[in-house]
């Protein structure tokens, strides 16, 4: 009986044992499963087509040009390679203004031959239709659908995935959001953090330390959203008070939030690795007459500076993930930041903010979970990097 | 001739070192300073927001008036959903990690897929959640599919802590339980078990306080904007706290009115989670004091 209880025991610890495994093969497989339906997308919506008059011979249309064309930023086709004729944008509510009721017919039965007509009337014409209505139409020119191309994707520079006929996928502005957020914040985070560490794991006494630590713990367990609304209430005021700002939400008040919130990890992981240092080479260090200062900054950071930069890491990580704190402060302007002081957009943040408009199964919400794929690798190579030097370190000693 | 101790080299490098300590001194003592000032800010607008009526209503008015009790008990099953799931699963892996798995290469790979589960991003719980639990499993948005991914986040805590906790025990308990001729799993229950309980229980409490706060996992697996009644069953929809929170701070038709009831509900959040901390180590101390006694 006692035997059996033994074996069913360490059965049921075994099986529990892979459960993190499994929670992130999960994650990966169903995250990736969604993702990779974006590239099986057509880039014109779903159920529409793009047809031209015949004598146009432009066969194909990126996202960015459609939308180009779309909002007449391209007033003529030569642009495109195509023949000298202006673009003439058509919509399906167009027809409303051109033909009356009696003419489309009670059910718009008669829509599709008068958009036909239409087209092939126009030669410079760019017709935005419904599928079914122009299917069977002869003489005009439908510009074959292609799937959404990889490259346009993640070497794209815009990002308006609701913009129809045609959304744009283009993460960089994102990418280069939230790596820039980041950057600032550990720039931000890292002095005070290696500061506060060093006097915890070297000069405070005793006493300072055992009031200091729970502080930081303290600022590890303040919810991110608090942070954020802290920042909205506070920080981003400020910051338009000082700079002068038309909004004070921007991505310097976004890594000033993210710093904060860095600081813990980078001070806790830092000072471990500073305690760390055997005593018989500070000892020495001090022996030799070198002050207790410079034994730390000749002994000590040397030392530990694969700790050190293990906790900077994890805090780059907990900054390129984090979500509503970012979301709230830094305004989500999706475009390519050229200042910390402009409105930008995150990876995180654009997932958050607008997961719940897409719908289920379309493009948008399909790349938004290719952004979380995305964000999914940064985080798995942050914390390789660290396993590595953690690993590192241990076989150092 | 005497030792120079006070030569102008030495003298220069003491000062740089009062220097670079005052420095450093001052960085910590700032970083006090931010916490009150945070705290500070929240608490003491806040504080003015709570009574009686704001702890027990639900809001009305579009957001503008009224309470957050509805929040305050969504944020509670949340908590109570995700420790039912993360708890058992959580500490039996941690015993494993620490008990059974063979030391080595099995060891290091779960427990590198145990840290990469820990640093995986909230949002991604999110995204994962919502493909997985609301929509694979067709759970809808519901207090389980939110507590389902709001357990997994805890996850890695509560393992990391269970493991820890085992791990520090000596091994002469363990040989002596079972030269008594306990088996594995009595010894477990009996000796292992009860010497690292303080440090489970706080691991589990911080990993509430965590739950407690997260917004983004929730955000599209189960949070509702405004529901007038309270959930009924684990597949109703829920309000939580973070979520109220953000959605009086950033979105609604006056501003103006909702920021009070932001900073009540920043209040309260910060509160429960000030106490969780309080809790925790509350009881590390207390067990810790008792097995020094022992």
């Amino acid at each position: 009986m006692k035997k059996w209880i033994d074996r069913i025991a360490r059965r049921i610890f075994t099986l529990s044992g892979f459960v993190t495994s499994v929670v992130i093969l999960l994650i990966i497989g169903f995250l990736f499963s969604e993702a990779a339906g974006l590239f099986r997308q057509p880039i014109v919506e779903e159920g529409y087509v793009l047809a031209l008059n015949k004598e146009n011979d432009v066969d194909r249309l990126s996202a960015e040009q459609i939308k180009q064309l779309f909002d007449e930023d391209i007033t003529n086709w030569k642009e495109l390679g195509g023949k000298d004729m202006p673009v003439k944008v058509f919509r399906l509510e167009d027809l409303d203004h051109l033909y009356t009721e009696e003419e489309l017919g009670a059910e718009y039965e008669h829509a599709g031959e008068k958009i036909a007509e239409q087209v092939r009337q126009t030669p410079g014409i760019i017709a935005f239709v419904p599928k079914v209505l122009v299917e069977g139409e002869r003489d005009i020119h439908l510009v074959p659908d292609h799937t959404i191309p990889i490259k346009d994707v993640l070497l794209g520079t815009e990002w308006y995935p609701t913009a129809t006929p045609s959304p744009i996928f283009g993460i960089l502005p994102l990418l280069s959001g939230t790596l820039w957020v980041s950057f600032f914040a550990i720039l931000i985070a890292l002095p005070f953090g290696l500061a506060i560490s060093i006097y915890l794991a070297e000069v405070a006494p005793p006493a300072v330390s055992k009031v200091l630590k729970p502080v930081i713990e303290l600022l590890n367990g303040i919810p991110s959203v608090v942070y954020g609304f802290f920042g909205l209430a506070v920080i981003v005021p400020l910051l338009q008070q000082t700079f002068n700002l038309p909004v004070g939400e921007s991505g310097l008040a976004g890594s000033l939030v993210l710093a904060l919130m860095a600081l813990p990890t980078i001070i806790t992981v830092s000072e471990d690795a500073m305690r760390n240092c055997p005593r018989t080479m500070r000892e020495a260090s001090l022996a030799l007459g070198a002050t207790h200062w410079q034994t730390i900054y000749k002994v000590v950071v040397p030392y530990s500076v694969s700790g050190i930069t293990s906790g900077v890491v994890l805090g780059i990580g907990r900054a390129v993930g984090e979500t509503m704190a970012v979301l709230m402060v830094t305004g989500n302007a999706a475009v390519i930041p050229t200042s910390i002081l402009e409105p930008l957009r995150t990876i995180p943040a654009t997932i958050a903010a607008e997961l719940g408009e897409a719908p289920a199964g379309g493009a948008h919400y399909q790349s938004l979970f290719l952004l979380g794929v995305i964000l999914f690798f940064i985080t798995l190579i942050i914390n390789s990097c660290v396993e590595i030097v953690s690993a590192r370190n241990k076989t150092k000693r | 001739m005497p030792l120079q101790f006070d030569s102008a080299y030495n003298k220069r490098k003491r000062a740089l070192q009062q220097a670079m300590f005052a420095c450093f001194r001052v960085l910590s003592y700032s970083i006090v300073l931010v916490l009150f000032i945070i705290l500070g800010f929240i608490l003491v607008k806040g504080v003015s927001v709570i009574n009686w009526n704001f702890l027990t209503q639900a809001p009305t008015d579009g957001m503008t008036k009224g309470g957050i009790w509805p929040a305050i008990v969504g944020t509670f099953y949340l908590m109570v959903g995700s420790a039912v799931f993360a708890f058992p699963v959580g500490v039996v892996s941690g015993i494993y990690m620490s008990e059974y798995a063979p030391k080595g290469k099995l060891v290091a790979f779960i427990r590198t897929m145990t840290n990469n589960l820990a640093g995986i991003p909230s949002i991604v719980f999110g995204l994962f959640g919502m493909a997985f639990f609301v929509n694979y499993l067709d759970f809808g948005d519901s207090i389980l599919a939110g507590s389902l991914t709001l357990g997994l986040l805890a996850l890695p805590i509560v393992i990391r802590t269970t493991e820890e906790a085992f791990r520090d025990i000596p091994s002469s308990y363990r040989e002596g339980s079972l030269a008594l001729g306990a088996t594995k799993t009595q010894t477990i229950w009996h000796v292992l078990l009860p010497m690292a309980m303080p440090r489970v229980i706080t691991g589990l409490i911080l990993s509430l306080g965590r739950v407690s706060g997260e917004t983004a996992p929730i955000l599209f697996t189960c949070a509702a904007y405004f529901l007038p009644k309270l959930p009924d069953s684990i597949f109703d929809q829920c309000m939580a706290l973070p979520y109220h929170l953000y959605v009086v701070a950033t979105s609604g038709t006056d501003i103006d009115a909702q920021m009070p009831i932001a900073y009540g509900t920043a209040f309260v959040l910060i509160v429960i989670v000030l106490l969780m901390n309080l809790v925790a180590n509350a009881i590390r101390k207390h067990f810790e004091k008792k097995l020094k006694q022992k």
